[in-house]
């Protein structure tokens, strides 16, 4: 409790202090006070001539903060009215949107918020109808977007100011260099002051003295800048022209260095997808690493059992969303609705915790039957098991397709699988990260049941050897069973994994079956790390042959080629079983 | 059944040859069969040519091989090319080039589809593009020991690849959509009733031919050494046999039995596209042979028959729950009745001689356990454990 109770604490403190920070980050400098603005604004409105009215928008000071903004786009949208009274003064107000009977409505004033009244103190109603609304024309807009932007510079949001600190850059445009210097003494943020750094340095190209472009150029090149290389090969082939030979070759030293870093931003991309393709393809194949690496059975109805997890899935989100009304065998008889909890937010999400347990069991369950049924017949006819599991793969296709629909089923992903994490100018996509922890988690699972439980040791036994497992004791049927079932079970996770990563459809699981296959034979067949590393191989190379290529289909084709070729050189996969029995 | 023909036997192929040959087409002209039905039976018989590739292969050698759909598609593809380029200038876009190239942007005939104009150079490739990729994947994989699920997964791999390819569109083969549309067959219409019961005939003599040859293949003593690699490789190799070249002949065999099945399918159904090449397609072919029965000849082509027309009939009939059907009814043919339909009265009869044998114990002795009466499955001899 008492531990609890600091922690509470410590993240109070904590809060507190981030909320100071940005306070002090908004209140940086002699910002000017919301009054200032306001009243900057409306000396513009009541400008007669266009020309002086973008002259009085470019005194509102840069570092105004939100309101200026807000003020200026009011304006643009047409929300700001300018009332003249009969001596010709021009006063702009609001309307607040309270019509009376005749449509008439009651103003605030712009300059303080307050209610527009006359000498008397009567308050004075205007029809929007009569009176004109502040106009703009192309000039204004620009001299208003220039503010809105350096205003956008300081903006205490950190996503707003990176964006606005980063398009600023992009300008090329001295003018706009002070605003970024100034910006620069007070920025606090790292991120936002790498940005700052690239803007200045790319707003720096187009300066006039050749010993700053030279500098900006390393400066570039340094931080390796990919935005600039637009502008760098501009600027190299303009200071040839000029026949300014150090600021060409400044120039082109700064493109080279970049070209390099984006060499080991792409290979480390590669990689990384490579890694979350071939976790990928090792959850799908380590439930099959079980069923066919330890027992031998070939399962293709393996692809099934994982859409059995998928299925899963669906119908515990359901269960967590709207329900589900189902109408199996396409007889409006059988229908029958399952009702929801209409659940939101965090509770909504949640419901993927809850279907992992579920697709295991669901799966493993179905798995059982399937040994009990058919397989235990089968176990010294690998060939026939083969056919006989195709068949039920067949026969289970058709009972998910008549009672779900031929539809892919759709669902929605957790909200916080969408988005990237990028360092150093490498994206890394939140799902493809919780991929690789996935399978991370299950082969950790996996290892623990095998070789830390009764179960896992009893497994071991009587695939090493069934019949010195029997004598002395081991019920290896019931162990067949549940290690079909473990199997099995470990499919049903990997299904509920695939929905959220991949359509969800009865014969989704065909898509897996091969890729599967693959993993298991080119690891070694009854090797765990085996299949680990030939998934996680199979991934990288997929990956670097698409990279290679610029083409997906054809990368995997040369991987299925290049499995093939692998196993002439390795026909019993990366990792051999031993045995001295002539065969396995 | 592996002594060389008998007479009773040679009759039997005989009056069905005569059959085949004479007369259900001349039944068709007469009009006693439909054109339409006389085109199903002849995709049926191309059928049951890949059923016999997929039975030689399985059946005889015990190599389960899933790219048998390959092979068949192959020669679908040559001769679709061939049949792409009779369409002329028929086509929706009147040109010389088969529609999809043009409408890929090509102005001008690829090098490779070029040599097609020449129906004998369509039947060479017919039967040497299949020929030559199973001989090298066949090379690559009994090289190196590849056997039993092994081979299929990988022959699985092998189509799947490939399909894949078919798939594309800068393959220039038609991608997606494949080879449909023809018009002629060697200047005869290929829509016409006459050409259609003479693809008919053509059909039917080739499947003979591959069933005589097939049958005088495995009383050989060739075929003694293929059945003995299926029970016991081993023993073959240290009989001092190569093993790996038995199975590659036999592998290239197939393939090429296969592909002559796939070009005759292409003439008389007119379509051929890359789904015809997946691994279930493949594995659909299986189905016939185990349900006719594997180790037979005779009961691949009744397999591919009964299995197909029972499918053209079901699919009409309830279209939502065939494949259920085909599904649970294939499990079950795995399991119980190893030896097919072929076997199925040899079967029975030994359940009953059992089961007599049985109940005249009963009468004087004490009755046994009920535990004993449940039916186990036989376990078929080419598939008998087969480790040393």
């Amino acid at each position: 409790m008492l531990l609890r109770n600091t922690f509470t604490c410590a993240l109070l403190v904590l809060g507190l202090a981030s909320l100071m920070r940005t306070s002090a980050l908004a209140a940086d400098g002699p910002a000017p006070s919301e009054a200032t603005v306001r009243a900057a604004v409306v000396e513009a409105l009541t400008k007669q001539e266009s020309a002086e009215q973008v002259a009085a928008i470019r005194k509102i000071p840069a570092d105004a903060g939100p309101i200026a903004a807000e003020l200026l786009t009011l304006w643009k949208e047409g929300g700001i009215y300018l009332h003249e009274d009969d001596e010709g003064k021009i006063t702009p107000v609001t309307l607040t949107g309270e019509k009376d009977a005749d449509g008439k409505q009651a103003a605030l004033l712009l300059l303080d918020k307050s209610p527009f009244k006359d000498a008397e103190g009567k308050p004075i109603l205007i029809d929007p109808a009569e009176v004109s609304g502040a106009e703009t024309d192309s000039n204004i807009r620009r001299a208003m977007k220039d503010l809105t932007d350096m205003a956008a510079l300081s903006n205490p949001d950190l996503k707003i100011r990176l964006r606005a600190v980063s398009d600023v850059g992009l300008e090329l445009n001295l003018e706009k260099l002070p605003a970024l210097l100034e910006r620069q003494k007070v920025e606090t943020h790292k991120e936002v002051q790498k940005a700052l750094e690239q803007s200045i340095a790319l707003t720096q190209l187009k300066s006039p003295d050749d010993a700053e472009r030279i500098k900006a150029c390393t400066t570039l090149g340094n931080i390796g800048s990919i935005p600039s290389q637009d502008a760098l090969k501009t600027l190299a082939s303009e200071a040839t022209k000029e026949g300014k030979k150090d600021v060409a070759a400044a120039a082109t030293a700064a493109l080279e260095k970049i070209a390099s870093h984006v060499k080991v931003v792409n290979t480390a991309g590669t990689m990384f997808r490579g890694l979350s393709t071939g976790s990928i393809l090792l959850v799908v194949a380590i439930g099959l690493a079980i069923t066919f690496g330890l027992m031998g059975v070939i399962n293709m109805a393996h692809g099934e059992l994982l859409v059995v997890g998928a299925y899963t899935t669906y119908v515990v989100q359901c269960i967590f969303g709207a329900g589900l009304t189902l109408a199996p065998f396409s007889q409006s008889s059988l229908t029958f609705t399952i009702p929801g909890m209409h659940a939101t937010g965090a509770t909504f999400s949640v419901y993927f915790l809850v279907a992992l347990p579920c697709s295991f069991l669901m799966a493993a369950l179905v798995g059982i039957a399937l040994e009990r049924g058919i397989i235990r017949f089968l176990y010294k006819r690998p060939l026939e098991s083969l056919l006989a599991t195709w068949g039920v793969s067949i026969v289970m296709q058709q009972l998910l397709r008549l009672v779900f629909g031929p539809q892919n089923v759709a669902l929605e992903s957790p909200v916080w699988l969408s988005g990237s994490w990028v360092v150093n100018d490498i994206a890394f996509n939140w799902n493809r990260l919780f991929v690789i922890g996935f399978a991370i988690i299950i082969i950790v699972l996996t290892w623990a049941v095998l070789n830390k439980t009764p179960l896992g040791l009893l497994i071991r036994s009587v695939m090493q050897n069934r019949d010195m497992a029997a004598c002395m004791g081991v019920r290896t049927e019931r162990v067949n069973m549940l290690t079909f079932g473990f199997g099995s079970g470990l499919a049903g996770l990997a299904g509920a994994f695939i929905s959220q990563i991949d359509n969800v459809g009865p014969y989704t699981g065909q898509n897996y079956i091969v890729d599967s296959f693959m993993t298991v034979v080119v690891g070694g067949v009854g090797n765990m790390i085996g299949t680990v590393i030939s998934a996680l191989g199979i991934g990288v190379v997929d990956q670097s042959l698409q990279q290679i290529l610029g083409n997906p289909v054809l990368g995997k084709i040369l991987v299925l080629g290049t499995i093939i070729l692998f196993l002439q050189w390795r026909p019993q996969g990366i990792f051999v079983t031993r045995s001295r029995s002539l065969e396995s | 059944m592996n002594r060389p023909f008998q007479r009773r036997e040679s009759i039997i192929f005989f009056a069905f040859a005569l059959l085949l040959v004479v007369i259900l087409p001349l039944a068709s002209s007469i009009g006693w069969i439909s054109p339409f039905t006389l085109n199903t039976w002849g995709k049926y018989l191309s059928y049951a040519i890949l059923a016999i590739a997929v039975d030689l292969l399985w059946g005889y050698t015990g190599l389960l091989s899933l790219g048998q759909a390959l092979f068949f598609s192959l020669g679908g593809y040559m001769m679709g090319m061939y049949l792409m380029l009779m369409i002329g200038k028929l086509g929706q876009y009147k040109s010389d080039l088969p529609d999809f190239l043009v409408f890929l942007g090509h102005s001008q005939l690829p090098a490779i589809w070029k040599p097609f104009y020449s129906f004998p150079f369509a039947l060479l490739m017919v039967v040497l593009i299949p020929g030559i990729l199973a001989f090298i994947f066949g090379y690559l994989a009994f090289r190196s020991r590849i056997k039993g699920v092994y081979f299929s997964i990988l022959t699985q791999a092998l189509t799947y690849g490939a399909a894949l390819m078919f798939f594309r569109n800068d393959l220039n083969m038609g991608g997606n959509n494949g080879f449909t549309d023809f018009r002629f067959i060697l200047g005869a219409d290929i829509r016409s009733d006459g050409t259609k019961r003479t693809l008919f005939i053509v059909t039917a003599i080739v499947l003979l031919g591959v069933y005589a040859g097939c049958r005088w293949l495995t009383t050989t003593k060739f075929g003694l050494i293929q059945r003995a690699v299926r029970d016991s490789e081993n023993r073959v190799l240290f009989s001092g046999y190569a093993a790996a070249n038995y199975k590659l002949f036999v592998f290239v065999l197939c393939a090429i039995i296969a592909s002559l099945g796939g070009s005759l399918f292409v003439t008389q159904v007119g379509i051929i596209n890359p789904s015809e090449m997946t691994t279930q397609k493949s594995l659909e072919a299986v189905v016939w042979v185990a349900v006719g029965g594997r180790g037979t000849l005779i009961g691949p082509i009744l397999g591919a028959i009964g299995v197909n027309s029972l499918q053209s009939w079901a699919t009409r009939a309830m279209p939502d729950y065939w494949l259920l059907f085909l599904g649970a009814g294939f499990t079950l043919a795995v399991l119980f009745m190893p030896k097919g339909l072929v076997g199925l009265p040899l079967q029975l009869r030994n359940a009953f001689v059992k089961y007599k044998a049985r109940s005249a114990a009963d009468e004087d002795a004490a009755p046994i356990p009920s535990a004993a009466i449940t039916i186990k499955p036989t376990p078929s001899p080419s598939s008998s454990p087969s480790a040393e």
